[in-house]
């Protein structure tokens, strides 16, 4: 990953995982990752929650990029956008490659300067 | 699932322990490696700062406490992995535990490195909520933690 993707990919982090972290929001990624699109009728039924409340978390996961909705004749559907994912998957991976690199230059310094 | 709590590396270094160990426990010489300019000597119970000489977080100050040195074995502090938001505070957040395991090995050292407790960031906290929630999520975390135990 360039220099200026990480930068990018960090910026992006923060909003991801605010989207989160809230146990309604995630009850309705996985609700829309185990059964598909689904309308906001659907996710609020058999929920203690009201549509207006389901709607305003969609709304917080559409705004961190973690679903989508499209119109389907009267009702609007929401579904998962996968490539979110991708990028928090990238965020994790940093701290990773950053010990690789590290070590790659202590690697240098031990084996060349006696 | 199998971990998203620590990453562990183990690399070989063909160089004496002895060196090894003056590279990791000499404030000086980390800050070479890792780019950082610290301040101060490492020593259990000590707090160094220190400037990150990365060009891209340079406006960052990095904090390490020093847990526990032992001579050509074992070198230990704690800090905030990623803390490159110079918007957020980060001081409340819990700290990682970096450690350094160095062994005999043909040739060289063994350098073993294990940075852990992650599940208590709040970020790993919330993706380790997320995994509870649904299968089809499960995998997409499963990516991630065969990526960062890489």
């Amino acid at each position: 990953m360039s220099r200026s993707s990480a930068r990018h990919t960090l910026a992006e982090a923060a909003p991801l995982f605010a989207a989160l972290g809230d146990e309604t929001r995630l009850g309705l990624l996985s609700r829309l990752s185990s059964e598909g699109p689904l309308s906001i009728t659907r996710l609020s039924d058999g929920s203690d929650i009201t549509r207006q409340a389901v709607t305003k978390h969609l709304h917080a996961l559409a705004h961190a990029g973690l679903v989508r909705d499209s119109q389907s004749g009267r009702e609007r559907i929401w579904e998962l956008e996968p490539r979110r994912l991708e990028k928090a998957r990238r965020y994790l991976a940093q701290i990773s490659e950053q010990w690789d690199e590290a070590l790659g230059r202590l690697r240098e310094m031990v084996e060349r300067e006696p | 699932m199998e971990n998203t709590d620590r990453i562990e590396k183990r690399i070989f270094l063909r160089a004496p322990r002895a060196r090894v160990w003056r590279a990791i426990s000499d404030a000086h010489e980390f800050g070479a490696w890792f780019r950082v300019a610290l301040e101060g000597n490492f020593a259990p119970g000590s707090t160094l700062r220190g400037r990150i000489l990365h060009p891209e977080y340079a406006h960052l100050t990095l904090e390490m406490k020093i847990e526990e040195l032992e001579p050509e074995r074992y070198f230990s502090y704690r800090w905030r992995p990623n803390a490159v938001d110079p918007a957020h505070d980060y001081s409340g957040e819990p700290m990682t535990l970096v450690e350094f395991e160095l062994s005999d090995a043909e040739g060289g050292t063994s350098l073993t490195i294990r940075e852990s407790g992650f599940d208590a960031l709040p970020a790993a906290r919330r993706a380790q909520a997320f995994r509870a929630n649904g299968d089809g999520w499960a995998q997409q975390l499963e990516n991630i933690a065969r990526y960062v135990s890489q």
